[in-house]
C-alpha cells in the first residue's frame, strides 16, 4: 500500500504521520495518533462523530482524505481543554446541562459547536443548530445539547 | 421528605467527564495485545439453499488467521427458539443471514478475505408478506422446528391469547363500536455507537467477553449453554462492558456475531474484535418489529368503555429473538391502557424471509398504543365526545387492579391529562379542520421492574475506604441514561456523603453481583432501591465504628488541647449518648448526633472516623463493605397471561399541535407537551434528557422513520436515506413533570427510559385528523401518505 509522510499541527503540536495514503484523517488520528476522541458512526460523512476542526473549519474526518491535511491545523476534542487541564465551557456546559448522554456524538457535537463559537461569539438558536445539522444524535432529541451551546456561547 | 441533599436536585454528570473529553472507551476504541479483527459474511439471498462455499482463496490471503463456514462450527441452534444456528450450512433464510466469518490482522485484510469467499446458491421461493406467509401453501421459512421435527406453517407456536371478562358481553352494553385497521414498520434503533465486541480466550478455555450487552448475565447464560454445546462446558464466562454507545433494545439479546466472534477467538486462540459498520447496523441487526392490527372498541352512552378487541399480526422475518415476545408487552397498553372491563387480544407472528426483529425502546408498546390510541379517537368521535374527555372518563386510576391484574398504585394520568390539555391550548384549538389541529394520547408502562425472568432482582456492593471515598459496584450498564449520576445521588443521600465521592463501577459479571438488565425502564428503580439497601447496612457499619471510637477521639482531643492550653478546661459530656449507634446519623460526610445535630462537639467528619477505625492492628481492623440484593415482591405472568409484573407503572400524555400543509402533504409539529407521571425526579435536568430523546425518537417513529425492504433486503442502510431527526427538525417539547412519589420507587421514583416514546406518534396522528379531518392508521405518516389520504377522501 502506497504511503504518504504528511506534516501538520495536531492540538498544537507539530507532527508527522507516514501513513497509507488511501487512509482518512480520522484514521490517522484513531490508528496512528490513537486519538480516540473523534468516533466513526457511518464512515462515509453522514452523521458527524468524527467532526474535527481543520483550520477553523468543522470537517468530517471519516472522508477527509490524508494528504490533504498537509500543512493544515487540526483541533480535536483531546485539545480543546486549557494546558491546566480545565474543560472547554463547551465541555462544562455540555456536563452542566446534559448534552451528554451515551456520549458517542459527544466529540463531535462539541467540535461543531466550538468552530461555531470560535467565529461567532453570540449565536442564534438557528445559528447554534445549523452548525450542528451534520451531527446526529439519538439520545438527547438535541435540545439540551443546543441549549449548552448556547450556555457555553455566554461563558 | 423534602430535605434531600442530593436527590431531586439537577447534578451535573461530572462523573462522565470522559465522555467530553474523548477518554471514554467504547468498543471501537478497544484494543487487547495481539488482537485480530473479524468480519462476517452474509447472505445473497432471502431464501436459498448453499450450494457450495469456496475459502480456498481466503485462507491464502496472507494476515488472514481463520476462516469460517457452518461446516467448521458445531451445528449448535441459539436464539429464543431456538430456530438459527451461528453459521449457516445448507440453508440461509434472510439476507443478513451468516454464512461465513474471517478472522484477520487488520479490518482491511478481513474485508478483503470476505470477498474472496465465493458461495453458490440455489435460490428457493421465499415469503415477505406476513399475511401471505400464514396462507396454506405458502413457502415454509422453516421445514423444521429445533428437534427436527417437520413444520406445517408459518405461524409460530407462541401462545400470546389474552380474555378477560366477556367481549360479547361488552358489544351488548355498547352504545357506539368501531373497528380500525392499523399498521407499523420495521425502524432500527439507531444507535450512534456501532455494535462490536471482543472475544478472548486464555489458555485454559476461560473465555473473558468485551461487549455492549445491557443484559450482562443474560448474555452470560447464554453463552454458558452454547459453551455446553460446543464442548467447553465448565469453562469460565466473564462478561465486561466498556462505554456503551446507545442501545434503545439492540444489546437486549445476545446477537448471532457474538457468537461468531467467540468461534474465531477460539479457533485463533487471540483476542478478536468484530466491529459493525453502518451499514451493517442497518442490514444485520434485529430492528423494532412492524405490526398489523385489528382494533375493536366500544363505549357506552356516557363513553364508558365497554370492550376492546385487538388482533395482532407480528413479521417475525425468519428467526425469532425478542422481537416475538413484544405481545406480551403490546398486552399492557392493550388490556390497562384506561379502564376497559372486557378484553380480548391475540397476537400472532408469522415467520418471512424478511430481516428478524428485536426490541427497541418501548419494546411492543409504541405499536400497540398507536392501536389503541388510534381506536380511542375514532370512538370518541363516533360517540360525540372530545378525544380528551373521552380519555378522563375512562382514565386508570390508583386502587385499579387492571384485568391482566397489574396493580395501579401510584397514577397521575388524571393531572397529565389535564396539565397536557391546558399547555397546549385544546379547549380553543380542537376541532377546528382548518390545517392546524390538536391531538391526545396517554401510556402505561412498566416502571417498578418487569418480572419477565424468574428473577427481577439487582444487586449491588458498596464499600467505603479510609478517605470516605465510595465504590459501588453495579451490575447495570451505562448506555448513556445517566445512571452514574443518578446512583451516585441515590449513594451520597442515602449513606450521608458527597455525590462526587462516589465512583460507580458498572457491567461486569465478575464484579458485580446479579442484575436481570438495564432494560424495561427499570435500572433507577431497581439499581436505586438496592443502592438504598447496601447503603443502610454500610451506614450501620460506621455507625457502629463511630459509636466505638468517637469517644474516645474526642477525650484524646481534649486532652491534647489541653497540652497546648493548660487553661483549657475538659467539658462534661455524656458521652453514652454518642457510644449507641442508634443514636447517631451521617449526612454530608459528617457524623452527628440525630438528638443534637448542631452540638459542638458529637459530630466528626465520616473520614475522621474511618481513618482511625479501618486498620487498627490485629483483631480489630475491618472493612466497611455492604451488599444487597432488591428483588421486589412481583409476579411471573401466568398461564392466561395475567399478574402484576412490576412495582409500580409509569402514565403520561402527550399532546400535540400540528400544522399539515395540504399541498405538499407535510407535518409540521407546532408544540408537543409531554406530561410524565415520574414518581419523583431523581435529576430533573437528566430526567428531562430522556423525555426529550424518546419524544424525538417517537416523532420519527410517528413522521419519518421507516426501514425500507423490498423483498427481504434493506434498501435504505444509511442515515442519508433512513430519516433519523436532526438538530433541523425543530420540535417545541414542553415537558410536564408529574410527581405524586412512588411507595415502593427509591426516594419516590417511577423508570422514565421508555415512556415519551410510546403516546408520541398517535398524539401525532390524533392531531393531523383534527387539522384535515383525514385519519392516517399506518406508520410512519410521509407526506406521501398524507397526499394519498387527501387524495382519497375527496
Amino acid at each position: 500500500m502506497k504511503k504518504v509522510s504528511v506534516s501538520f499541527t495536531l492540538n498544537g503540536d507539530p507532527v508527522t504521520a507516514e501513513v497509507p495514503a488511501a487512509w482518512t484523517l480520522l484514521r490517522t488520528l484513531r490508528e496512528n495518533f490513537e486519538f480516540t476522541g473523534a468516533k466513526e458512526g457511518c464512515g462515509v460523512g453522514e452523521c458527524g462523530a468524527c467532526t474535527v476542526i481543520v483550520d477553523g473549519d468543522a470537517v468530517n474526518s471519516c472522508i477527509f482524505p490524508i494528504p490533504e491535511i498537509e500543512g493544515k491545523s487540526v483541533v480535536t476534542i483531546e485539545g480543546i481543554a486549557d494546558k491546566d487541564g480545565n474543560l472547554h465551557p463547551l465541555q462544562k456546559a455540555f456536563l452542566d446541562n446534559n448534552g451528554v448522554q451515551c456520549g458517542f456524538c459527544t466529540s463531535g457535537m462539541i467540535m461543531s459547536a466550538k468552530a461555531l463559537l470560535d467565529k461567532n461569539h453570540n449565536p442564534t438558536e438557528d445559528e447554534i443548530r445549523t452548525s450542528i445539522a451534520g451531527n446526529l444524535c439519538r439520545c438527547t432529541g438535541y435540545v439540551q445539547i443546543v441549549e449548552a451551546i448556547g450556555m457555553a456561547a455566554k461563558k | 421528605m423534602s430535605d434531600h441533599l442530593y436527590v431531586g436536585k439537577s447534578i451535573p454528570r461530572t462523573i462522565e467527564i470522559d465522555k467530553v473529553t474523548g477518554r471514554a472507551v467504547y468498543i471501537d476504541d478497544f484494543k487487547r495485545p495481539g488482537m485480530l479483527y473479524g468480519k462476517i459474511l452474509y447472505s445473497d439471498y432471502a431464501h436459498a439453499r448453499i450450494k457450495s462455499i469456496n475459502i480456498a482463496k481466503a485462507e491464502k490471503l496472507p494476515g488472514v488467521r481463520a476462516v469460517l463456514t457452518g461446516r467448521d462450527v458445531p451445528d449448535v441452534r441459539v436464539g429464543f427458539l431456538k430456530d438459527q444456528s451461528v453459521l449457516k450450512k445448507d440453508v440461509v433464510r434472510q439476507f443478513r443471514d451468516e454464512v461465513a466469518a474471517v478472522a484477520a490482522i487488520s479490518p482491511d485484510i478481513a474485508r478483503e478475505a470476505i470477498d474472496l469467499i465465493e458461495v453458490e446458491y440455489e435460490e428457493l421461493p421465499a415469503v415477505f408478506d406476513p399475511v401471505e406467509a400464514m396462507k396454506e401453501g405458502a413457502p415454509l421459512v422453516h421445514e423444521t422446528d429445533a428437534r427436527g421435527k417437520p413444520l406445517r406453517t408459518n405461524i409460530l407456536p407462541l401462545p400470546w391469547r389474552f380474555q378477560a371478562g366477556d367481549i360479547e358481553q361488552g358489544r351488548r352494553e355498547s352504545a357506539f363500536t368501531v373497528i380500525d385497521h392499523v399498521s407499523t414498520t420495521w425502524v432500527n434503533q439507531c444507535c450512534m455507537g456501532p455494535s462490536g465486541c471482543i472475544a478472548e480466550f486464555d489458555m485454559n478455555s476461560n473465555l473473558t467477553l468485551y461487549n455492549q450487552t445491557n443484559v450482562i448475565f443474560g448474555d452470560k447464560g447464554r453463552i454458558s449453554e452454547y459453551f455446553s454445546q460446543i464442548g467447553l462446558k465448565g469453562k469460565k464466562i466473564r462478561i465486561i462492558n466498556p462505554i456503551v454507545g446507545g442501545s434503545f433494545g439492540t444489546k437486549l439479546d445476545t446477537d448471532i456475531y457474538e457468537f461468531i466472534c467467540i468461534q474465531l477467538a477460539l479457533k485463533t486462540r487471540r483476542p478478536v474484535k468484530i466491529l459493525f459498520d453502518r451499514e451493517e447496523e442497518f442490514r444485520a441487526l434485529p430492528p423494532r418489529q412492524p405490526a398489523r392490527f385489528t382494533v375493536e372498541q366500544g363505549c357506552d352512552r356516557e363513553g364508558r368503555l365497554t370492550f376492546r378487541k385487538i388482533e395482532a399480526i407480528l413479521d417475525n422475518g425468519a428467526y425469532t429473538s425478542w422481537g416475538a415476545t413484544t405481545p406480551s408487552v403490546m398486552m399492557m397498553p392493550v388490556s390497562s391502557l384506561y379502564r376497559v372491563p372486557n378484553i380480548y387480544y391475540q397476537a400472532t407472528c408469522v415467520y418471512t424471509n424478511n430481516i428478524y426483529c428485536q426490541a427497541m425502546r418501548g419494546y411492543g408498546n409504541p405499536q400497540a398504543s398507536f392501536a389503541v390510541e388510534t381506536s380511542m379517537d375514532t370512538l370518541a368521535e363516533k360517540a360525540g365526545i372530545d378525544p380528551a374527555e373521552f380519555r378522563m372518563i375512562n382514565r386508570n386510576q390508583s386502587g385499579d387492579l387492571t384485568p391482566m391484574r397489574l396493580k395501579i398504585t401510584s397514577c397521575g394520568l388524571e393531572e397529565c391529562i389535564t396539565s397536557v390539555k391546558e399547555k397546549i391550548g385544546w379547549n380553543d384549538k380542537k376541532g377546528k379542520r382548518n390545517g392546524r389541529g390538536v391531538g391526545i394520547a396517554s401510556l402505561i408502562h412498566v416502571a417498578g421492574g418487569a418480572r419477565v425472568t424468574l428473577s427481577d432482582g439487582h444487586g449491588i456492593m458498596v464499600k467505603v475506604d479510609e478517605d470516605g471515598f465510595v465504590d459501588v459496584l453495579e451490575s447495570g450498564t451505562d448506555q448513556g441514561q445517566g445512571s452514574p449520576t443518578v446512583i451516585s445521588q441515590i449513594v451520597a443521600e442515602s449513606l450521608g456523603v458527597r455525590p462526587e465521592d462516589v465512583s460507580v463501577i458498572f457491567g461486569d459479571t465478575a464484579l458485580c453481583l446479579w442484575d436481570a438488565g438495564t432494560h424495561a425502564s427499570r435500572h433507577t428503580f431497581m439499581a436505586g432501591n438496592a443502592a438504598i439497601m447496601a447503603c443502610e447496612k454500610a451506614k450501620k457499619q460506621i455507625l457502629e465504628m463511630a459509636a466505638e471510637y468517637m469517644p474516645r477521639m474526642i477525650k484524646s482531643d481534649f486532652k491534647k488541647m489541653m497540652k497546648k492550653d493548660p487553661e483549657f478546661v475538659e467539658p462534661e459530656l455524656d458521652y453514652s449518648l454518642i457510644s449507641d449507634p442508634a443514636n447517631l446519623d451521617i449526612r454530608d460526610r459528617k457524623i452527628f448526633l440525630k438528638s443534637d445535630p448542631s452540638h459542638p462537639h458529637f459530630n466528626m467528619d465520616i473520614n475522621k472516623v474511618l481513618r482511625r477505625g479501618l486498620h487498627v492492628g490485629t483483631g480489630e481492623s475491618r472493612v466497611i463493605a455492604a451488599e444487597a440484593f432488591y428483588d421486589p415482591p412481583t409476579e411471573t405472568l401466568d398461564r392466561e397471561l395475567k399478574g402484576n409484573l412490576s412495582m409500580t407503572y409509569a402514565f403520561g400524555t402527550t399532546g400535540v399541535e400540528v400544522e399539515v400543509d395540504r399541498d405538499t402533504g407535510e407535518v409540521k409539529i407546532l408544540q408537543l407537551v409531554a406530561a410524565h407521571d415520574v414518581g419523583k425526579a431523581m435529576n430533573p435536568t437528566l430526567l428531562l434528557g430522556q423525555v426529550y430523546g424518546a419524544v424525538y425518537t417517537g416523532v420519527g417513529y410517528g413522521l419519518t422513520e421507516e426501514m425500507k425492504l423490498e423483498k427481504g433486503k434493506v434498501m435504505n442502510p444509511n442515515f442519508l436515506d433512513y430519516k433519523l431527526l436532526t438538530a433541523m427538525d425543530v420540535i417545541p417539547i414542553k415537558p410536564v413533570i408529574v410527581e405524586p412519589g412512588d411507595e415502593a420507587g427509591p426516594y419516590g421514583a417511577k423508570g422514565v427510559g421508555e415512556p415519551g416514546l410510546v403516546p408520541t406518534a398517535p398524539a401525532i396522528a390524533n392531531a393531523i385528523y383534527d387539522a384535515i379531518g383525514v385519519r392516517i392508521k399506518d406508520l410512519p405518516i410521509t407526506p406521501e401518505k398524507v397526499l394519498e389520504a387527501i387524495k382519497n377522501s375527496k
